[in-house]
């Protein structure tokens, strides 16, 4: 950090936590994290471009140690959707799960990049001011993940049982609606549970992925800042940080499984009819 | 925490990845995992049927060896009785041999010694007749007693 004797701590913990924009039309909405946005991509290429690279050369042989590790990843995603999804999984559930899984874990994976330095190579390399590393960090990412999510689980609940279908699932379910003189007010309470229902999903899909990151991404800035204390605080505050590296490879993986699954349970249950 | 039109961009960048990886990257990944299952599942099914193709083969060789056996023992008691046989006969024919010359050699000595019968008889005869013409010192009429002699030659007879 070049100024960083001038920075006050919210100052420090701000500037990292500060997206790089850019304003594309009027108003705060038509903003783009360009970070985040190209962080996201390069990750996704790099994740699903390897995997492309490996599928292509695939062989029905003996296979090559990078292709085991991918069929290994392969396998575990294709066993979590045989298990929850009844159907056709290989037309589109297993590999949009696939997908989220690999997706997701790299970009989670980029919490990893030392907060500090990369700053630095951001800053005097690329000439980036504000450039955040974690793409899933960033509450537009994962809510560009869940909701897409939401959209495909919505579009399938029409797609499977029609329109009508859909429907009657949200006002029938799951009281019913007899006896006949009380169907009114099931009706009513039907809905509502499906409301909530249908809204926290994508909530709770969305912001646990972000809180968990975000959150392991500003624990990172806390230790970095001890740092500043001098050299005792340097020590200890190498000392956390590899500590809490080390536990966030449990975090990583472990987020980005939580996101797939629900994928994978949302869209499940999305062609299942009660 | 500020939603904007990252959303948008990152949702789209999300469908791209899908797509690519519905399109591109999932299905040879499943070729090649489903070909290997197919693979290894033939491998198992052939090596089973190698191993009771064995099972097989070793139960016929067992019955063959037994068979060959079997069929060793037969000829040797086979060839032990023709061998008893044949030396049976040669020593039947060896006795029927040995049976025929004795009674030849038997015959012959008893032709012989009817012979030398014969031949002592006439001798014994002319003795007896010279004897007697010697005793008599006196002239015989051989024709007279040529009947005399006869008899007495049958009488010895």
């Amino acid at each position: 950090m070049a100024e960083a004797q001038e920075l006050t701590t919210t100052q420090y913990i701000s500037h990292h936590l500060t997206n790089m924009t850019k304003q594309v039309g009027e108003g705060s909405f038509m903003t783009l994290h360009v970070d985040s946005l190209i962080m996201a991509v390069i990750m996704g290429l790099v994740g699903i471009g390897f995997i492309w690279w490996i599928a292509r050369g695939a062989t029905s042989g003996v296979p090559t140690k990078r292709q085991a590790f991918v069929e290994l990843v392969f396998d575990f995603v294709d066993e979590q959707a045989k298990g929850m999804f009844h159907g056709d999984r290989h037309k589109f559930i297993a590999p949009a799960a696939f997908t989220v899984f690999v997706w997701v874990l790299l970009m989670n994976a980029t919490s990893f990049l030392p907060v500090d330095l990369m700053a630095w190579v951001y800053e005097h390399v690329f000439h980036l001011h504000n450039w955040r590393s974690v793409p899933t960090a960033d509450v537009n990412t994962t809510f560009a993940l869940g909701l897409s999510v939401w959209l495909l689980m919505i579009y399938f609940s029409i797609a499977v049982k029609g329109f009508g279908g859909w429907i009657h699932e949200l006002t029938c379910t799951p009281f019913g609606v007899k006896p006949l003189w009380a169907s009114p007010i099931l009706l009513v309470f039907n809905l509502l549970f499906n409301l909530i229902e249908l809204v926290s999903k994508p909530l709770s899909h969305s912001l646990r992925l972000y809180g968990n990151i975000y959150a392991g991404e500003i624990i990172f800035l806390l230790l970095g800042m001890w740092a500043a204390t001098g050299l005792v605080g340097t020590a200890a505050s190498a000392v956390l940080t590899a500590g809490w590296a080390i536990f966030h490879i449990l975090i990583v993986p472990l987020q980005a499984f939580i996101f797939m699954m629900l994928t994978v349970v949302y869209l499940s249950m999305a062609h299942e009819s009660h | 925490m500020n939603i904007n039109l990252t959303l948008f961009s990152q949702a789209v960048a999300f469908a791209i990845f899908i797509w690519f990886t519905v399109k591109f990257v999932w299905p040879p990944l499943l070729r090649a995992i489903e070909q290997r299952q197919q693979q290894i599942a033939d491998g198992l099914a052939a090596a089973e049927r190698a191993r009771s193709d064995l099972a097989n083969a070793e139960k016929k060789a067992v019955d063959e060896l037994r068979q060959a056996r079997e069929a060793a023992a037969d000829m040797r008691s086979n060839a032990d009785r023709q061998a008893a046989q044949l030396l049976e006969e040669a020593r039947a024919e060896g006795a029927r041999i040995v049976a025929r010359a004795r009674e030849a050699a038997e015959q012959e000595a008893a032709v012989a010694a009817q012979r030398a019968k014969e031949t002592l008889r006439e001798q014994v005869a002319q003795l007896a007749v010279s004897g007697a013409e010697r005793i008599l010192r006196r002239e015989v009429n051989a024709q007279v007693h040529a009947q005399l002699l006869t008899d007495l030659k049958q009488e010895l007879r």
